[in-house]
């Protein structure tokens, strides 16, 4: 595979292109609400990737390995496994509907031959077992020919049944379901470096679980006023430190990012560390805050440094500098004089995920218009990329894309106006090793593959 | 996008600088805008009570919008006059709360249909405002955006506009409730909400600033009286039959 390990710099290499690989999904231009892909993600190795839709379904999807005789199908994802995983419910004491959609999908890391992921909707967490089978053991000599077991005294020999291979079964079977526990929606969760526990958050409150144990979890940060009259802040999202087993981080509606440290103290209500970077006075507007919200957080895989996604840019962080970050990158700037239209069409709410590579030297995020950003780290360069049908032919590279800010549009420039903004890209995945992206466009998974020419 | 019916708040003093200087334009229009992005917010606090579960983030950042704006007209006087009594307050004081807010923008809204649909609300605790225990809570999809605990009550024809709501806010002495609804068709209360209401105990003392905003549901301990009455009045009503 030509792709450069490590993950590729998308934007640092002159020789370096994205081509188009795959594409997952119906074509129609009618896309059912349930379709919707809520959540992506690669597993430790790459080789699995989950994708959660907004009707409860899990689908993974394998990569097949590399085959002299087809070199074209090298690393090519297909499907493995689809299951149901959360269903609609109704809670009749509230007299509310709970989605079955998929807020989050975590893998755990790979302890044997079957895998286990951590799937989650409004308020549920589920852990589900994906393992094989193909084999079948046959050769029983305990039943007659018609099916009924035979009388024990009537069998006289003793046959040893013998293994055949059969055709490859892949089964999801739910393991633990953890329930019952969150007030709010939740929208995160993240499994511990010990491979024994993991967070689940929601607006409110985060608790702590061990993976055996499903009837009883552990507060560790609430939010919630005595008096919800006073409620300004909400928890957005929350993760844990990929290597300190006691750290996690949660960021807030208020564009805050609070790290926490469980030896601390059983409840974490007060932070070890808080990041926010002060505000810009001459940038204030009434959509300040809306836009400050931080919609998603991720630590880079070295557990350096850590990333947060607010509505027009991402923010890396230094964990030892709590002050300002490290470095901002807008994601679409020109979108700032059009705020008051975005938030008459909520869009301005949309939360956008962000994600590293696997050596942390570029990071990646969604916009409208099916545009998706890379910036690469060491180099300050940046692209645009679509996510479009049209662009989809087998190992076509990507053109890069400019949005027309204003003043005479170029040819193959878009103008801000022009932009579809229900064509959005929430949901990006970044394969942990390899030049290997996943992009959600609304009903349909996009995978591009790195090239050196 | 915006309700019927809203009026659109000219501040007194724009008119008379109208032949002025041009500059004092973009102060009338950014007024004008504030209003506009202000009663939009207030449009989209009212819809988050029609969904199945509301988006609790959303509502807060919006909830917030509207606090800003109301911080900043309250400051520049056009968030209508203080009176002399009032003037000596902080301005903190003036502001309602979020959970407030939600709620006049359901009131505004009129009657519910019936539960079932589901405002889709969170639990919480119980407001100063909302005396009701959760043993309501099956019954009556709740009325406040935070609050699963407060009941309803089916208001019949109720409207009001925003502009209604906010002016009584600002004018209305503690304990003026009655003339919030003076024009609405006398209120329905359930046996349920009245009883429940007594059962769980009002809390004391109403929220600093809020006394003119009259609850949706039976209110603290001062409306306690005219609670009892309603209660002997319709335990008499239930032992007749």
């Amino acid at each position: 595979m030509a792709g450069a390990r490590g993950g590729g710099c998308p934007a640092g290499r002159n020789d370096f292109q994205w081509c188009f690989s795959q594409v997952k999904g119906a074509i129609d231009e009618d896309v059912a609400e349930a379709d919707i892909i809520s959540t992506v993600e690669f597993n430790y190795s790459g080789d699995l990737l989950a994708t959660g839709d907004k009707g409860g379904r899990v689908v993974i999807f394998q990569r097949e390995q590399e085959n002299k005789s087809r070199p074209h199908s090298r690393g090519e994802y297909n499907v493995y496994s689809t299951f149901q995983s959360h269903e609609p419910e109704f809670d009749y004491l509230k007299s509310l509907e709970i989605e079955e959609k998929i807020n989050k999908i975590r893998w755990l890391p790979q302890q044997n031959a079957a895998h286990f992921l951590l799937s989650t909707n409004d308020k549920t967490i589920k852990l589900w077992k994906i393992s094989e089978r193909d084999k079948r053991a046959e050769g029983y000599n305990l039943k007659d020919e018609d099916g009924r077991l035979r009388d024990p005294f009537r069998i006289t020999a003793l046959r040893v049944p013998i293994l055949k291979p059969m055709d490859l079964m892949v089964e999801a079977s739910p393991r633990r379901i953890f329930a019952n526990a969150h007030t709010y929606h939740i929208n995160s969760i993240s499994v511990n470096s010990d491979h024994e526990t993991y967070l689940s958050a929601d607006d409110l409150r985060i608790n702590l679980w061990h993976l055996e144990i499903t009837d009883r979890s552990f507060n560790i940060v609430d939010i919630k006023p005595a008096n919800m009259e006073e409620l300004t802040e909400v928890i957005t999202a929350a993760e844990f430190h990929p290597h300190q087993c006691n750290v996690f981080v949660y960021s807030s509606s208020k564009g805050t990012i609070r790290l926490c440290d469980m030896r601390s103290s059983a409840l974490c209500d007060r932070h070890s560390k808080f990041f926010e970077e002060p505000e810009d006075p001459s940038s204030r507007s009434f959509f300040s805050e809306i836009i400050s919200s931080i919609s998603d957080v991720k630590f880079s895989h070295s557990g350096r440094y850590m990333m947060s996604r607010d509505y027009l840019s991402v923010k890396v962080w230094d964990l030892n500098m709590e002050s300002r970050p490290l470095e901002t990158h807008q994601v679409h700037e020109y979108l700032r004089s059009k705020l008051c239209s975005l938030y008459e069409n909520d869009c301005i709410f949309d939360k956008f995920e962000c994600c590293w590579n696997g050596s942390d030297s570029a990071i990646m995020t969604g916009s409208y218009n099916n545009f998706f950003r890379m910036f690469d780290r060491d180099t300050r360069r940046d692209v645009t990329l679509e996510a479009s049908r049209e662009s989809s032919k087998p190992r076509a590279s990507l053109k890069p894309r400019k949005v027309c800010t204003g003043g005479k549009r170029k040819k193959d420039e878009i103008s801000v106006d022009s932009l579809d903004f229900n064509k959005k890209i929430l949901h990006t995945a970044w394969h942990p090793a390899d030049s290997v992206i996943a992009v959600a466009a609304t009903n349909n998974l996009y995978i591009f593959q790195g090239k050196i020419n | 996008m915006f309700t019927r019916g809203l009026k659109r708040k000219c501040v007194g003093h724009e008119e008379d600088m109208e032949g002025a200087l041009a500059g004092l334009k973009t102060v009338s229009s950014y007024s004008l805008q504030r209003q506009s992005l202000l009663d939009m917010s207030l449009v989209k606090l009212q819809l988050c009570h029609m969904l199945v579960e509301p988006n609790l983030c959303r509502s807060v950042l919006i909830a917030n919008t509207v606090r800003q704006i109301q911080e900043e007209m309250t400051q520049d006087g056009t968030w209508r006059s203080v009176t002399p009594q009032e003037a000596g307050r902080a301005p903190l004081d003036r502001l309602v709360s979020t959970e407030i807010l939600c709620r006049s923008a359901w009131e505004q809204e009129g009657a519910r249909p019936a539960p079932g649909l589901g405002d889709g609300h969170v639990q919480g605790p119980v407001s100063d405002l909302c005396p009701v225990t959760s043993a309501q809570a099956p019954r009556h999809p709740q009325s406040g955006i935070w609050e699963l605990d407060s009941p309803r009550e089916d208001r019949g024809g109720f409207h009001k506009s925003l502009d209604q709501i906010f002016e009584t806010l600002e004018t209305k002495n503690p304990g003026c409730m009655e003339e919030l609804f003076s024009d609405v068709d006398s209120p329905y209360y359930d046996l349920d909400t009245v009883l429940t209401g007594m059962v769980g105990g009002a809390r004391p003392g109403p929220c600093e600033g809020l006394e003119g905003l009259a609850p949706a549901t039976p209110g603290p301990s001062s409306s306690c009286k005219s609670d009892l009455g309603e209660l002997d009045h319709v335990v008499e009503i239930l032992v007749e039959t």
